[in-house]
């Protein structure tokens, strides 16, 4: 087929031409291979046809990176088609040229642009302007090095909307990898210039401006407020990207406005209609503006506090469309309209989709925490609904329902008989923790709570931790509640959490109980049944600084994401934070607090009881759900354990262990601050006497040098690292008849430089039939030597009989060293700075450990992770080693909690070690 | 800004990829047929979905999902503003957007992608300018072309490309001079179980049929303008004349266009033309239920609501349904449980009824959820929000037009929750 096209590009005829060059891009498209035909296409770029050009054009730009010698070929064409009398072939010469992305033709390319730039015909300039952009991302200094970033500031101020458009857009684009840059450096003059143009100019670049405007910050109220007089007519526009960022822009600059003023008012007013014409749109619109929405609705609720009934939800809306609406509904609830959204509730209770189910039940939850006149009807409905017996239904209805009780103590118990009901149907853990929580909270008013808790007891051992810590803490509850009859209860649950359990966090709490029942009872009844802190309307509002910057990024990913681009963006160097203005001084006084709905927010957020990730203090609550124990109750007990660790009360703690190594007086403060997996579990393993001291894996001998080769001495060993030093652990064994003495040992030049680092010691001669154990330090300064395998050490051990050699591979983790956890902005410029074609991937199989277990795993063996990121329920890892010759290898983990396979993509700069890498993480996982 | 595009269909086939950048390899799309798989329905795509480097954004339309690949921060409803713009073209262009009319036209598919965006930048997304740098294929051109050897593509600057006015060519000339304005208006609403209006709105649009020679400069006055009070604007509509004097004022692009569409909210009432009596029940433990719905008009203003269609999806333990319809034809598909009944024009002697038992799997437990009715109805010549056309003046030319102005009300998402 190739064969044939060729002969029918080289044709005569410029029809037959043209209809070949139409097939090629055809086989193109659909992902052929038609690179060969390259020179022969090439041949039809010069004519006069513009189609035949165009399509020529298209063929080049896929093909000339894989030709780069070839591309050169076009570029006598290109330049000679810039000076072209027609603008169109002016124009798409050098739109082409930019997106030929070969270094070598970029220099010859300038000569062409710089011209374009300036060409009468603003259509030329315009595209000159995007090709400034293309140039900048092949070849920034080259750009710089020409001064087009000048040129292309001066096209801010060109006569042609289109044009100051495009080169906004060319600029903002090179910004976003130069944020130190001031590129786009705005002064009032410049300002009015885009304001001008945002008029006249096509709605692609109105976006670009409004983006651009919104990056601005105006020197006082009143130009705010003349910005915002000129950016409003975009909320009428067709194009839904327009008005989110006029909203954007608007939304930014009221920050800068009084209140009291009547503009201010008037802006509110006509912010909530466009933004509900929104939700009429297409549903992956509506998505994106649901989501933004309910940043706005955070940020000044006032706006769409009439507009409840357009979020109502429709039950041919998508699944992803339904859920936001319910959020932004329960965060527009208030006593006014609370009838209609409980009605509304209710419905969506009944629906099919089950997601959709569990969470308009969770906001019924949610309405009675937040609208108390509202709490009674909420607790009926739900009532109402555990009647229905749908299996899911009842479980996130009592979830709910535990935390009503604690926003409303001692109000609405009445309801826990209904509820014990219910209790054998209960088979998700966060509904058996809630319902236990329960159990234990109002022990006293429950007859046979200790029946009920004792039949939760006997699978102890197969119940998720959360279930078991709560079953706990209830327990030791109804103990302090009612001492007599539960004493054997209590013991059962205190011996099974602190002798069979290997969780951690439950053997301590276990112990800290034990501790404090044997200790001082009364103390402990002080400490577990203290008066638990209310817990606050709203429980998942973003926090405020983080709202106000997501608030600057209206209408963008982050916005999406509900994250600042920094904690997602791949690659941002050096992200700025953007931050909203302040009110000028003018207004700050006029404002009073209590007519601020901001202020009153901020106060009230102490109360905020936070997510869990945020409770980094509340070591021992972070793993339930909702607390069992209030925070005073946990840190106090923290440090209770804390001292009584350090105290070296640790021997009656731990049992048998006795040897425990000098406390690791360092180690305290930075377990208070560590993740959980880590956090006070770390003692209990330090304490273990496991022997391995912070030391990585290390792997079980094998025998290298077997007795027959060797004639009678059997070496076998392993390679361990621990606190920096490297070493290998030898067991020579003399299986000959005779004594065997004077050993020495060397090493063969090999890749990393291994070397040992003292001679062998063997001290006495070795008998028939003994073996010794010896243990070599190793360094890395010897000689290099590239091996295959690239973890190959050959080994020469000399004893009085002969000289022996062997070669073994050393697993690569020995050579991660200590300090290998990179910056988490290094990390990312680093992944981005590293080609992709460096870039490895292997898969883990069979590994099921979750993503702390990992972490905490691979750091054991100086695998550091830096950032945890949950998409979609998979958990990403990224991590970071040094090897002791200082190249560093960036990872990323993927973990998907159903499948076993874990994916793992290494990122180096020397791709050959990637392998070796991969090994290591599969023996340390595995191990 | 937008990396590459890729066009996939409901098999999961790839069968159009287009790149601006560099080239990113096909394998990204895993990822979205990981989202896919996870969301089973194909409507409940995720649109952004983010992977290990880049951002997929997506639409579903047509049977087609336009999966879009960015990297950097990019406003996600522009692209998806792009997208749908993409998808429109080819309607325009070759009349249906399908994978096979993509297929048949890869070529021009291709060279209109390379037009409508440069680098990831928008550049020429206007119909009326695409079609001036590419001729959309019509059997007499290929004919045409293939004597006379000349090309579909323009090898002059589209005059709309710079100008003020970049939706409008130059040198438009008609015979018989005509411009017809069609005020459509679809309700939104939801009624609850008890006949009680839950949530209405009206989303009124204006899609205008404009046949002017020349530069025409148009103006549009309504009776009543205050009904128009969230509007959102083609970009030929001069704003300041409509904040000031509420009369739309603009030069019209050449053919069919959107000229405004506006919502009338909640707030004001919105009549709703037509009420349902229903009466589904499902027995306990019978394996069998009743079903009893009767159409019947309401608010209409004294003008005949037609075309009537009710839609229903039954329950999943729905085996069968045995009905009797007074008028119109009812369907029911058992596989994907949904009751079509095609009831027709309403009038008022004699309403439509359809009734009958249904029959459940027997052993299933009675289904839990009501099923939501969705009704689609139409009324001729008739804004349901009382909008009105007062006059078309036109300046700039000489000729007398001909002027028309038509009105529909349709349901839009009507439902009925029962």
């Amino acid at each position: 087929e190739i064969f044939e096209l060729k002969a029918e590009l080289n044709s005569d005829k410029k029809e037959k031409k043209k209809e070949a060059v139409k097939k090629v891009i055809a086989s193109m498209t659909v992902g052929k291979d038609v690179s060969a035909l390259f020179p022969d296409v090439v041949n039809c770029m010069q004519t006069d046809n513009l189609e035949l050009k165009k399509l020529v054009y298209l063929y080049l730009m896929n093909y000339a990176k894989s030709q780069p010698d070839m591309a050169i070929m076009a570029v006598n064409t290109f330049v000679k088609d810039c000076e072209d009398p027609n603008p169109l072939i002016r124009a798409l010469a050098v739109r082409t040229m930019g997106c030929i992305r070969v270094d070598k033709i970029t220099e010859y390319l300038c000569e062409p642009l710089r011209k374009c730039l300036k060409d009468e015909d603003p259509y030329v300039r315009k595209t000159a302007a995007v090709c400034v952009a293309k140039l900048h991302d092949i070849n920034a200094q080259l750009v710089e090095d020409q001064g087009f970033l000048d040129t292309l500031k001066d096209l801010i101020s060109d006569s042609n909307p289109m044009v100051v458009a495009n080169a906004v857009a060319a600029l903002s684009e090179i910004a976003e990898s130069h944020p130190s840059s001031n590129l786009l450096d705005l002064n009032p003059q410049s300002i009015n210039k885009l304001l001008t143009a945002l008029n006249e100019c096509t709605e692609w670049g109105q976006i670009f401006i409004l983006d651009c405007l919104a990056n601005y910050m105006p020197k006082d109220d009143r130009e705010a407020q003349s910005i915002c007089e000129r950016v409003t007519p975009r909320l009428s526009h067709a194009n839904s990207a327009v008005v989110l960022s006029a909203v954007k822009v608007l939304m930014k600059f009221m920050e800068m406005l009084s209140k009291d003023l009547d503009y201010y008012g008037t802006l509110l007013k006509k912010l909530a209609p466009p933004l509900v014409t929104l939700l009429s749109a297409e549903p992956e619109l509506q998505y994106v503006a649901l989501r933004n929405i309910n940043l706005i609705v955070q940020k000044r609720p006032e706006i769409l506090k009439h507009e409840m009934k357009v979020f109502f939800v429709k039950y041919n809306d998508p699944i992803y469309v339904k859920l936001e609406k319910l959020d932004i509904m329960i965060r527009l609830a208030s006593q006014a309209n609370i009838a209609q959204v409980l009605a509304e509730l209710k419905e969506y209770a009944t629906e099919v989709d089950v997601d959709f189910v569990r969470k308009a039940v969770r906001a019924i939850g949610r309405c009675a925490i937040k609208v108390e006149q509202s709490a009674e009807r909420c607790v009926s409905t739900l009532l109402d609904l555990i009647q229905t017996k749908v299996n899911y239904v009842v479980q996130e209805a009592i979830v709910v329902i535990k935390d009503i009780f604690r926003k409303y103590p001692n109000k609405y118990e009445s309801v826990i008989a209904t509820l014990c009901e219910n209790l054998d149907s209960l088979d998700e853990p966060e509904a058996r923790a809630a319902m236990i929580w329960i159990v234990g909270e109002y022990a006293e008013r429950i007859d046979n709570a200790d029946e009920l808790l004792e039949s939760f007891l006997e699978g102890f051992h197969d119940e998720s931790t959360q279930v078991q810590l709560q079953l706990l803490t209830a327990i030791v509850k109804l103990f302090l509640k009612k001492p007599t009859e539960t004493q054997e209860l209590v013991q059962q649950v205190l011996s099974l959490a602190t002798q069979d359990s290997d969780n951690p966090d439950l053997r301590d709490r276990g112990y800290i109980y034990w501790r404090l029942l044997s200790t001082d009872p009364v103390a402990a009844k002080e400490v577990v049944l203290a008066e638990k802190p209310l817990i606050s309307e709203e429980t998942d509002l973003i926090e405020p600084t983080l709202l106000d910057e997501l608030i600057c990024y209206i209408g963008t990913l982050a916005s999406v994401y509900h994250k600042p681009p920094s904690a997602f963006v791949e690659g941002s160097r050096g992200v700025v934070h953007k931050s909203l203005p302040p009110r000028t001084g003018s207004s700050e006084s006029a404002e009073s607090p209590d007519t601020a709905p901001s202020g009153v927010q901020a106060a009230e957020q102490p109360a905020v009881i936070p997510t869990q990730g945020d409770l980094l203090g509340d070591l021992l609550n972070l793993d339930l759900g909702p607390p069992v124990s209030g925070p005073p109750i946990a840190t106090s007990s923290v440090q209770m354990g804390a001292v009584d660790l350090l105290g070296g009360g640790l021997d009656s703690l731990m049992g048998g262990s006795g040897s425990f190594a000098p406390a690791p007086s360092t180690a305290v403060p930075a377990n208070l601050g560590a993740p959980l997996g880590s956090g006070l579990g770390d003692l209990f393993d330090l304490t273990g006497g496991v022997g391995t001291l912070s030391g990585s894996y290390v792997a079980p001998k094998t025998v290298w040098l077997p007795a027959m080769k060797a004639k009678g001495l059997e070496i076998s060993g392993t390679f361990s690292r621990q606190v920096g030093s490297i070493s290998m652990d030898l067991v020579l064994t003399n299986k000959a008849l005779q004594v065997m003495s004077d050993f020495a040992i060397q090493f063969n030049r090999n890749s990393f430089g291994l070397a040992p680092a003292a001679p062998l010691q063997v001290h006495a001669p070795l008998a028939p039939n003994q073996s010794v154990e010896i243990s070599l330090p190793l360094n890395t300064v010897g000689s290099v030597m590239k091996m295959d395998p690239l973890n190959n050490l050959q080994v020469a051990v000399k004893n009085n009989i002969d000289v022996f050699y062997f070669s073994t591979l050393y697993p690569l983790h020995i050579l991660f060293v200590e300090d290998g956890k990179m910056e988490r902005q290094m990390f990312l410029a680093t992944w981005k700075d590293i080609p992709n074609e460096n870039e490895a991937q292997f898969q883990i199989k069979d590994c099921s450990l979750n993503a702390d277990a990992v972490s905490s795993k691979l750091q054991g063996s100086n695998i550091f992770t830096i950032a945890k990121r949950n998409v979609e329920g998979q958990d990403m890892l990224y991590q970071s080693l040094k090897l002791t010759n200082g190249i560093w290898v960036l990872a990323e983990l993927r973990i998907q909690p159903s499948n076993p396979s874990f994916t793992l993509s290494l990122k180096c700069r020397a791709p050959e070690v990637s392998q070796y890498v991969y090994q290591a993480y599969e023996t340390i996982l595995k191990n | 800004m937008i990396h590459s595009l890729f066009l996939i269909n409901c098999s999961g086939d790839i069968f159009l990829e287009k790149h601006w950048k560099s080239v990113v390899s096909q394998s990204v799309c895993d990822y979205f047929f990981e989202a896919q798989e996870k969301a089973i329905d194909v409507e409940n795509v995720p649109p952004v979905i983010s992977t290990p480097h880049h951002y997929l954004i997506s639409i579903y339309r047509d049977k087609i999902f336009f999966v879009s690949v960015i990297q950097t921060e990019v406003p996600p409803l522009f692209v998806i503003e792009f997208l749908h713009r993409v998808a429109d073209t080819f309607q325009d262009y070759f009349g249906e957007c399908s994978e096979t009319a993509i297929k048949d036209n890869v070529v021009i598919v291709y060279e209109l992608l390379e037009e409508m965006l440069d680098n990831g930048f928008p550049l020429a997304t206007e119909s009326n300018i695409l079609k001036e740098l590419i001729k959309p294929p019509t059997i007499l051109r290929s004919v045409v072309n293939s004597i006379t050897g000349s090309s579909n593509v323009g090898d002059t600057l589209p005059t709309g490309q710079l100008s003020n006015i970049p939706w409008r060519r130059a040198g438009v000339k008609y015979t018989n001079n005509e411009a017809y304005f069609d005020v459509i208006e679809e309700i939104d609403a939801i009624i609850d179980k008890s006949g009680s209006t839950v949530f209405a709105e009206i989303q009124g649009v204006i899609d205008s049929c404009i046949k002017l020679s020349g530069m025409p400069d148009l103006s549009l006055s309504f009776m009543n303008p205050r009904l128009l009070d969230d509007v959102s604007f083609h970009p030929c509509i001069r704003f300041k004349r409509w904040e000031s004097e509420r009369v739309l004022s603009f030069i019209p692009p050449d053919g069919n266009f959107r000229l405004i569409s506006y919502r009338v909210s909640s707030q004001n009432l919105v009549a709703i033309p037509v009420y349902v009596k229903h009466m589904i029940s499902f027995k306990e433990n019978s394996s069998s239920g009743r079903f009893d719905v009767t159409i019947g008009p309401k608010q209409n203003m004294g003008k005949t609501v037609e075309g009537v269609v009710m839609t229903v999806h039954m329950p999943k333990a729905v085996l069968n349904m045995n009905l009797t319809a007074t008028q119109g034809s009812y369907t029911f598909d058992p596989v994907i449980k949904v009751l079509t009944w095609d009831v027709g024009k309403i009038t008022p002697q004699k309403l439509p009824n359809l009734k009958g038992i249904v029959n459940l799997q027997s052993g299933a437990p009675k289904p839990e959820e009501n099923p939501s009715l969705n009704i689609q109805f139409k009324i001729q010549q008739l804004a349901i929000s009382g909008l009105k056309v007062n006059r078309l003046d036109m300046y700039g030319e000489k000729y007398k037009p001909f002027k028309g102005v038509k009105y529909i009300t349709k349901a839009g998402k009507f439902q009925v929750r029962t």
